[in-house]
């Protein structure tokens, strides 16, 4: 595999003196701090940009999950948009027809409805390999959404269902949309938690050596069918969670929220942030809701007629894609990590 | 009785369109062994080029002419500009790149003729059972196909044309100019793409037009084991009539959930295709 896909996981840390705290403690705690940063920023920003921080929420663990399919197990998928349209739809359906269960159950089921799916999908794509498997997924993409239209009363047809969820507590005085920001991303953070100890841990050491060689994984006793479904297992129940999310932050499920272009932008952020690091999926993430949000700015700013407006953050998706892929195939976190190595070497010839 | 009859005439001029679509996507992958997920939007942008001339110029065929040279011409530059540089990188790369090119084009077409449906005219009179448009677009693929075969088979070029795709380095020592004949296979495939698309865009055109086409293409290819032209048509007929029964018997929805299946079944019994042969690979 030539697109560079080393990262800081995949090196060999130096055996460190000092004690360390467990590894989930320590996710833990980092993820308790992200929550307090993000908890912070809704207070000070307004309910735009809570919007905003709530959509880099759920972007976030798609794309996190995308990550770890493509980045480090080396599967492609182009139907990661068909996961967050069956998790989109499980909060949609419970909502609406079981109104008793509790929001945290909606979420799980969500998840667990993506892992389904994924592990469906998983275990025909573990005897696919490139071309066929993007194919696949792409079908996927494709044709789910359009289920849909045949079930028009039970998934509500071209217009998808629409819901309403009380989440808050009576008694807190924060405003709708900051509460839900923050059940987002305690949710994303809760599953960015398990993601980063799987992907630290032997099974994302599993993963990594089926990517790197499937023969010499499975001579070292790795069993490369199992640890591939597994993967895709892992990475449908994040994009189940980031469907069943946009839904209650959304209130609505519609099929044209699920289309192969949200599949290919979800890649697009995965390759931008650069393939293989989670710390990519945020920037990533990030990419793809301040382009979306710059490029509507711009096309205001000079007055661009409506065509060009809608179709100028594809446009720019596909730009990323292409540009990063043939010129920096190491992403925005590649960038990073070699500024990082740059400045060291400064501080230690200075020292010298 | 008569029903069955219907779905299988129809099925058969909607497979001819998988076919040559998926034909564009086996020569290319026979040439760089790249699947070409840029193709719908290559045949997109010529389809659109073919209405504006027609709009102009009140001429069907003029418009049909220039789709197919603007695909040509297409096909040449995404091969010089966008391909080659990545010939020595994964398959991941080409597949990412070859998708940013659909993401731009699509766009880029929804930029200039917006994303509203637009009337977009058969060849031929297309009413009735089996209509004359039909039988043109099963005529047209069939020979087109045809031409494609002989040209690979019989012909000077078509000999070149294989060795740079499977002997490159002996190809080159006997003289022939490798790059030159990959890039003739991009324009050659877009050719046929851009045929496809002007068969399978009417009645109404848009930026999505041809994303199902192209599953249903690439679901035919992989059939046909992505490099095997003839079983690749085969594979396009067959698919067009099973999935013409599905339509007909389960709805239109189902028709892209059931190529996914046939697809997985397929690829789970045989990986490499029907008519593919088992191909060893290098560790």
């Amino acid at each position: 595999m030539s697109v560079r896909t080393e990262s800081p996981e995949t090196r060999v840390e130096p055996a460190r003196k000092r004690r360390t705290l467990p590894p989930l403690l320590v996710h833990v705690l980092a993820a308790a701090g992200a929550l307090a940063v993000v908890v912070a920023l809704t207070l000070v920003t307004d309910e735009f940009t809570n919007l905003r921080i709530a959509t880099i929420g759920y972007y976030l663990i798609a794309v996190a999950g995308l990550t770890l399919l493509t980045g480090l197990t080396g599967q492609v998928s182009l139907g990661h948009g068909a996961f967050m349209f069956i998790g989109a739809y499980t909060v949609a359906l419970l909502v609406r027809r079981v109104p008793s269960f509790p929001l945290w159950a909606d979420l799980l089921l969500a998840s667990a409805a993506g892992g389904l799916a994924g592990l469906l999908a998983g275990a025909a794509a573990a005897r696919l390999r490139g071309p066929y498997l993007a194919g696949a997924t792409l079908a996927l993409a494709v044709g789910l959404p359009a289920l849909t239209r045949k079930f028009p009363d039970f998934l509500g047809g071209s217009n998808g269902i629409d819901f309403t969820v009380h989440s808050r507590p009576a008694g807190i005085g924060v405003p709708e949309l900051r509460w839900q920001t923050w059940i987002v991303w305690l949710s994303v953070l809760l599953a960015l938690v398990l993601v980063v100890n799987i992907v630290r841990g032997r099974l994302g050491r599993d993963f990594r050596a089926v990517r790197d060689d499937e023969v010499a994984a499975a001579l070292s006793g790795i069993a490369v069918g199992r640890t591939k479904i597994l993967a895709f297992l892992v990475s449908a129940v994040c994009g189940g969670l980031a469907g069943g999310l946009q839904a209650f932050l959304l209130g609505t499920a519609a099929p044209g929220s699920f289309t192969p272009a949200l599949s290919l932008s979800l890649l697009a952020a995965v390759v931008l942030g650069g393939l293989g690091s989670l710390w990519g999926a945020l920037w990533g993430a990030v990419a793809l809701v301040y382009f979306q949000a710059w490029s509507e700015d711009l096309a205001d700013v000079l007055h661009l007629n409506t065509d060009v407006a809608n179709n100028l953050p594809l446009a720019v998706y596909g730009v990323i894609l292409i540009v990063v892929v043939l010129a920096f195939p190491r992403g925005i976190q590649g960038g990073f990590h070699r500024l990082g190595a740059h400045l060291k070497s400064i501080r230690r010839g200075g020292k010298a | 009785m008569q029903d069955f009859f219907d779905l299988t005439l129809g099925g058969i001029s909607a497979g001819a369109v998988y076919a040559a679509l998926g034909l564009a996507l086996v020569i290319i992958y026979r040439a760089t062994r790249v699947v070409n997920f840029a193709q719908p939007a290559l045949a997109l942008i010529s389809t659109y080029l073919a209405y504006s001339v027609t709009k102009a110029t009140g001429s069907y065929w003029l418009g049909f002419a220039v789709a197919i040279v603007a695909g040509t011409v297409l096909g040449v530059a995404t091969e010089r500009l966008l391909v080659r540089p990545l010939r020595h990188r994964s398959e991941l790369s080409s597949i990412i790149v070859t998708l940013g090119l659909l993401l731009v084009l699509q766009a880029v077409a929804g930029m200039i003729w917006s994303n509203e449906p637009l009337a977009f005219p058969y060849a031929f009179d297309f009413r009735g059972r089996f209509s004359a448009n039909d039988l043109f677009v099963v005529l047209v693929v069939l020979a087109i196909a045809g031409l494609v075969l002989v040209l690979f088979k019989y012909t000077p070029l078509g000999l070149r044309m294989r060795a740079a795709a499977f002997a490159p380095e002996v190809a080159r020592t006997l003289g022939v100019r490798v790059g030159l004949m990959l890039t003739a296979g991009w324009g050659l495939a877009a050719a046929v793409g851009s045929l496809a698309g002007l068969l399978a865009t009417p009645p109404f055109l848009f930026p999505n037009v041809l994303d199902g086409v192209f599953v249903y293409a690439l679901t035919a290819a992989v059939l046909g084991g992505l490099d095997n032209p003839l079983g690749t048509i085969a594979g396009g007929f067959v698919l067009g009539v099973g999935l013409s029964y599905v339509s007909g018997y389960f709805g239109p929805e189902m028709v892209t959930i059931a190529a996914l299946a046939i697809l997985v079944i397929v690829l789970t019994l045989r990986p490499s295709g029907l008519f593919g042969r088992a191909k060893v690979r290098r560790v």
